[in-house]
């Protein structure tokens, strides 16, 4: 009689995916790869590429639409991927940013652009905390609802008040100070090959009114930012905290996590990376009023999160360019795209319900809840 | 708050009305929150496509003012019969396209929300590009009427005139009014009865209480939850047939605004609760007129709103507890 028992079938060794062939590479090539593609980045408004590039809207001006999204969708999924907290109401922060720039800086006072961000960010987090403090107790589909109403509460208090300047909104909001430290040149495709234009250029950092690429360049750099804190905080001991809250919120509170705590947090964090994109948003556009804050952006931006695969920071990256820049892209069919749009979601709640770039814990989750089935109920019926 | 005591009645008859058609799409969340325990965020859409339906078969049947009692009976039954078999489709269509293939596969409770937000910008839409969607068939022009300016307000013809029947405190209760309340009530203890003592309405009870036991005991879960959305369906048809009567207004965006209200009137009777709708719809109704009296009606949906958020803080499972199992009804 064998004492041994069989070793467990080795796991099926499938061919690498995308992701793990790139944390293999080593660090130097990694952090030049990094840096050739946030060189990409900087260029893409000027490089005009063709089919890529919108015809009829100026090009720099969605790319800066589309950042302000990307930049909603991190905050975004702080609160919904991370913390596990269905927000519909972000608009709600989104507007506060935005009006805190124009009371400050156009309606009621003259500030400094440099200093009124700080303070926008600030304002939008103490309205997440003092939102959040009483209705983060309550259960999760209904703290949809509750966002949904402040969202709308927002809007109409803006509507309303002839304070923040009723249905006309805040016009004249000043440009940020610039730099213009070098001028950057485009590329012209039309004779059918790249030849360089130093023609038409854009100044690094002149914010002006028509060219809108340094607006980009600027939500560029601080979607870095964001990126950097956000990868910081989650692999922190407080990302473990908000993964712990959203998996399972009793338990978590019984190894002594304070769920309440970690919830407000990240409410307020999100609130505070909301606000921050409404103060961009304010600052190209140079005229907010209720109109810009209508509910169905909240919708538009969870629908980037899960689109993307809430609770990667990646993945809602890409949700955020699909929900942005496609409807720019393809504006021809401009009054179908809420039709079209409508269907995608359906489809994809359908097809790939953990959104297109999932979390990587959630593909872990997943497998290891395919081997539980196994166990159970034996392999055939898997 | 002078204006509130001045206008004491004018305000709560008007509230009463239009918290009669809360309470009836409220129904129709409550339903199916009680049985699938998500939240039918589209149901705004069921309603949106009865207020159309309403509009259309008064316009078929050459609805016009001032015509005489029998006729007006004929073209009022007649817009519930078609505002409800529409609401009642495009419901039971909902739960097959959007509901139905996640519930196969399991799917979080997030996502059933994502799809059906899907679904209501689809169906809004739908509606909202009316006139394109018949040019490509071709039937625009024999449609002309039904389908121009797609996106704006549709107005139906009044066929019933607002009458006063009696007076309550200097204001005239006109015959709408008197319809609208009456009648919603009665619909209201027909689906009431219809759950407590018909067969499909204990199924409903059985799958809400335990969804898995109930399977057990040979209820078929597909056909109640199908069932349950139909219901709703129907009680939305019926509230788009009292708002076109009173308000004869719609919009392809009609839903929203008024799917979030009945969203709240549910959650403040107790979500899963049929009780708990009538009671939500008639509250809300008066608190938010009460309120813009005394604030100024441009808040008035500030003051729902915020009403809303009072209750899920200090009473979340609302008025009367939210159970469509436990509820006697």
């Amino acid at each position: 009689m064998s004492t041994t028992t069989s070793a467990p079938a080795a796991p099926k060794k499938s061919s690498p995916g995308f992701r793990e062939r790139v944390d293999n590479l080593p660090k130097a090539v990694k952090i030049a790869l990094w840096v050739v593609f946030a060189f990409f980045l900087f260029l893409l408004p000027l490089l005009n590429i063709p089919f890529i590039t919108t015809e009829g809207s100026d090009f720099g001006g969605v790319l800066f639409t589309v950042a302000t999204y990307v930049l909603v969708a991190l905050g975004l999924n702080i609160v919904v991927g991370y913390a596990g907290l269905l927000d519909l109401g972000y608009v709600g922060f989104y507007a506060i940013g935005a009006y805190t720039i124009g009371v400050l800086t156009s309606e009621h006072a003259h500030m400094s652009w440099v200093v009124v961000v700080p303070i926008a960010i600030v304002v939008a987090m103490i309205s997440g905390i003092i939102l959040g403090a009483p209705t983060l107790r309550v259960r999760g589909d209904y703290l949809a609802i509750v966002t949904l109403g402040f969202g709308e509460i927002v809007r109409l208090t803006l509507v309303n008040s002839e304070w923040l300047g009723g249905a006309q909104g805040i016009s004249d909001i000043p440009k940020p100070p610039g730099l213009e430290l070098f001028e950057v040149p485009s590329i012209d495709w039309s004779s059918g090959a790249p030849v360089v234009d130093l023609g038409t250029t854009s100044t690094f950092l002149k914010f002006g009114i028509n060219d809108f690429v340094p607006y980009y360049w600027l939500a560029l750099g601080i979607i870095g930012l964001v990126l950097v804190f956000d990868i910081l905080v989650k692999s922190s001991r407080v990302g473990r905290a908000w993964e712990a809250t959203r998996e399972d919120e009793d338990a978590a509170e019984l190894m002594g996590v304070p769920t309440f705590r970690f919830k407000l947090l990240a409410f307020a964090l999100g609130a505070a990376i909301g606000g921050l994109s409404g103060a961009l948003f304010a600052t190209k556009a140079g005229f907010i009023s209720p109109d810009s804050f209508q509910l169905l952006l909240s919708i538009l931006f969870l629908a980037a999160v899960v689109v993307g695969g809430a609770g990667n920071r990646w993945g809602v990256i890409v949700g955020a360019i699909v929900v942005a820049y496609f409807p720019e892209r393809f504006r021809e069919f401009a009054d179908f795209r809420v039709l079209v749009f409508g269907l995608a979601l359906m489809l994809l709640a359908i097809f790939r319900p953990q959104g297109l770039l999932p979390p990587r814990r959630t593909v872990r989750a997943k497998r290891a809840d395919d081997r539980q089935a196994v166990l159970e109920e034996g392999e055939a019926h898997v | 708050m002078q204006n509130l005591i001045d206008n004491f009645f004018a305000y709560t008859i008007t509230g009463l009305t239009i918290g009669a058609v809360y309470a009836l799409v409220a129904l129709g969340y409550t339903l199916v929150y009680g049985v699938l325990r998500l939240i039918n965020f589209a149901h705004s859409e069921v309603f949106m496509y009865g207020t159309f339906a309403a509009l259309w078969v008064v316009m078929l049947l050459g609805g016009r003012p001032g015509a005489g009692v029998g006729q007006v009976v004929f073209w009022v039954a007649m817009m519930f019969v078609a505002a409800m078999a529409m609401s009642g489709f495009i419901a039971v269509l909902l739960e097959r396209v959007a509901y139905r293939p996640l519930r196969k596969r399991n799917a979080p409770p997030l996502i059933a929300l994502i799809s059906a937000i899907g679904a209501s910008f689809v169906l809004a839409e739908i509606m909202g590009l009316r006139s394109r969607i018949t040019g490509w068939v071709g039937l625009d022009d024999n449609l002309r009427d039904y389908v121009r300016n797609s996106r704006n307000n549709a107005g139906m013809p009044t066929i019933i005139a607002p009458q006063p029947i009696f007076t309550i405190g200097g204001y005239h209760v006109t015959n709408v009014d008197v319809f609208v309340i009456v009648g919603a009530i009665v619909i209201m203890i027909i689906l009431d009865q219809f759950v407590k003592r018909s067969r499909l309405g204990r199924g409903i009870r059985a799958v809400a209480m335990d969804p898995e036991s109930a399977a057990l005991m040979g209820v078929n879960r597909d056909r109640v939850i199908q069932v349950t959305f139909l219901v709703g369906g129907l009680m939305a048809g019926a509230a788009a047939v009292f708002y076109m009567l009173k308000i004869g207004i719609t919009r392809y965006d009609a839903g929203f605004i008024l799917g979030v209200k009945a969203f709240t009137a549910a959650v403040l009777g107790g979500i899963g609760n049929l009780r708990g709708a009538l009671l939500g719809g008639f509250i809300l109704g008066l608190a938010e007129n009460y309120g813009s009296a005394v604030v100024g009606s441009q808040w008035k949906d500030v003051v729902a709103f915020v009403l809303l958020v009072l209750i899920l803080l200090f009473r979340p499972t609302g008025l009367l507890g939210e159970s469509l199992g436990k509820a006697r009804a």
